[in-house]
């Protein structure tokens, strides 16, 4: 079985914003091994010959003509929004780079 | 054991050079013009009211679904084909994950392992004529972020007490162009920097691919300095400078890094490996964030997305469409014109080399197309406000100018007001002298006579001194005659005339 530490999952969710207590990140560890296992099992049905798929339709160069096409008023984009001012979203300050 | 030192004086520019070769690297992020973004169809244009130049894509909002502008992908292969890459035959975009507001999907859709074109290289010409060779490493294909305004007390980015978002630029299509390590610069390094993103600059602006207004954020710069101890080759840490965005601003910034660096290392500290912001109004960075765990950007194929193939047929065709690289196009120029170095340099800086070679194109001389664009219509686009060639003139506006001064029909001083009403919308300068009857005044009616005469007779003293040889002091009568015939005299001739009725040989 692949090794998932605890370590690894925390790692994760950190990365992800994802909050979790101590018995989820251990009983995650286990299911994302099992997981990986289980999605490893591919590597068996294919040689190394054969390139790594991204999408399951045997498509390229799917473009869009470069024409404007319909957009949102200020009002209509803002929605959803949970605060906004003066026409723009209001998230709450972060302590980083522009 | 005491902290490691990560802080010291810089050393000046001369001792740092003494002791250590720096290396350098840039990332230039540069805009696209499609009219479209990378993904949807939504307007790429600056200015706007927020949030107005978006569309559910733009916003990442569940459900939606990317979809490639070629056009976009036309551009990006355009870009590597100037660059002198390879282009991929194959590629893809991938998700690069982070949690920024700036990106409300939570990802940025870019390209990974497969970039469009890699494996290039520009030749930059320094000031004094050496040719320095930058290898480009890649030109990927990205979306820009949206714009984050921090608001609150202190204005900047730590003490914000919250931060407002506008994604108008969210999704704009961008092509990142990343150097390899840019080793043996040494004092030159700064002027390098400056002279590379320059040639950047020129060459997106050339191929029409870009706005390239630096001013506008439409080429960006990230400058990474490192220093290495004189006689060794290993790369020290380097440093990360963002978002430097004018020419001059990358040269003070690369300088300042590598006194820095120098100035930590010759004390025995260590670099570290952050981002570093650049601080125009002390010329220094400061420090931003440390690489971290936040830099893990679990990059993985966009599902959303198909591949990219281009065919060789394409990539040549596209390879005949380059204009002429922007630095051979200098040099050709340069030769052509005649111009001294300083006059050609003070046209590249004014921006006005097209203009300029559009108006010999029409028949003008180079000399007098310069005359024309810096100065008089440099001046009146200066008192407008905006860009000499926001001005509308055309070339062939300053040739028929060019005609009518030649012609005899009108004078500098005439030209410049006809100038103002083509500019005005008033028509071509012939229909406007025509119709203003702005015309030199002929002698045919004996009006020019008339004015010099009546001149004379008011400037006795004057006309004592040019009968006695003093030939300059004729200019003391043209200012007299020209007010008599509303500005519309010819100088030459009312000299002539003088001269003849003083019964002096010219």
């Amino acid at each position: 079985m692949s090794e998932i530490s605890r370590a690894d999952v925390e790692h994760l969710a950190k990365l992800a914003h994802i909050s979790m207590t101590e018995q989820e990140l251990e009983k995650m560890a286990h299911e994302l091994a099992v997981i990986v296992d289980s999605v490893a099992t591919v590597s068996e049905a294919v040689s190394g010959e054969i390139p790594a798929t991204s999408h399951p339709l045997p498509l390229t160069n799917v473009f869009r003509e470069d024409e404007v096409g319909h957009v949102f008023t200020a009002e209509q984009s803002l929605l959803n929004a949970p605060d906004a001012e003066a026409g723009r979203f209001k998230v709450p300050a972060i302590l980083d780079e522009e | 054991m005491t902290d490691t030192l990560t802080d010291a004086s810089p050393l000046s520019f001369e001792e740092a050079l003494e002791r250590f070769d720096p290396v350098l690297g840039f990332e230039v992020h540069v805009e696209l013009n499609t009219k479209t973004k990378m993904f949807s169809s939504a307007p790429n244009a600056f200015g706007d009211e927020p949030n107005t130049n978006v569309n559910e894509v733009c916003l990442g909002l569940p459900g939606t679904l990317p979809v490639v502008n070629g056009k976009a992908v036309e551009y990006a292969v355009k870009l590597g084909l100037a660059l002198n890459c390879e282009i991929a035959e194959r590629c893809r975009f991938a998700r690069k994950q982070y949690f920024y507001p700036d990106t409300p999907k939570n990802w940025q859709t870019s390209q990974y392992d497969e970039p469009i074109a890699f494996d290039g290289y520009l030749d930059i010409e320094l000031d004094d004529g050496e040719v320095f060779r930058v290898e480009i490493e890649r030109a990927h294909m990205e979306e820009d972020a949206g714009k984050l305004t921090h608001a609150g007390t202190s204005g900047r980015i730590q003490g914000a007490d919250y931060s407002l978002v506008d994604y108008n630029r969210s999704g704009i299509p961008l092509v990142e162009i990343v150097t390899k390590p840019i080793v043996g610069a040494g004092a030159r390094a700064p002027e390098l920097a400056r002279a590379y993103v320059s040639a950047v600059r020129d060459i997106v602006k050339g191929l029409d691919i870009s706005d390239a207004k630096m001013e506008r954020g439409n080429v960006r710069c990230d400058a990474n300095v490192s220093m290495m101890p004189k006689g060794t080759t290993t790369f020290g840490t380097r440093s990360e400078t963002k978002n430097v965005n004018s020419l001059r601003a990358v040269e003070h910034a690369v300088t300042y890094e590598m006194r820095r660096h120098a100035g930590i290392l010759a004390a025995g500290g260590t670099i570290v490996q952050e981002t570093r912001h650049w601080q125009e109004g002390s010329r220094t960075t400061s420090s931003g964030r440390p690489k971290s765990d936040a830099d893990d950007y679990r990059y993985f194929p966009e599902p959303d997305l198909v591949p990219i193939v281009t065919t060789a047929a394409w990539v040549e065709e596209l390879r005949a469409q380059l204009p002429e690289p922007p630095a051979d196009r200098k040099r050709r120029l340069l030769a052509a014109w005649g111009f001294s170095e300083q006059e050609f340099r003070d046209v590249v800086a004014a921006g006005l080399l097209d203009e300029i070679d559009e108006t010999v194109a029409a028949g003008v001389s180079p000399s007098v197309a310069r005359k024309w664009w810096m100065g008089e219509i440099s001046r009146l686009a200066n008192a407008r406000d905006l860009e000499p060639a926001a001005l509308g003139v055309e070339p062939g506006t300053i040739s028929a100018l060019n005609g009518l001064i030649t012609q005899g029909r009108i004078n500098d001083k005439i030209a410049r007001q006809v100038l103002e009403h083509v500019i005005a919308g008033e028509g071509t300068p012939e229909e406007i002298v025509t119709v203003r009857g702005l015309e030199v005044v002929s002698d045919d009616s004996g009006a020019l006579t008339a004015a010099v005469e009546k001149a004379m007779a008011g400037n006795p003293d004057v006309v004592e001194k040019i009968a006695a040889g003093k030939l300059k002091a004729i200019g003391a009568l043209i200012g007299p005659v020209m007010k008599e015939t509303r500005g519309q005299a010819d100088a030459g001739k009312v000299r002539e005339i003088v001269l003849a009725k003083l019964g002096i040989e010219g």
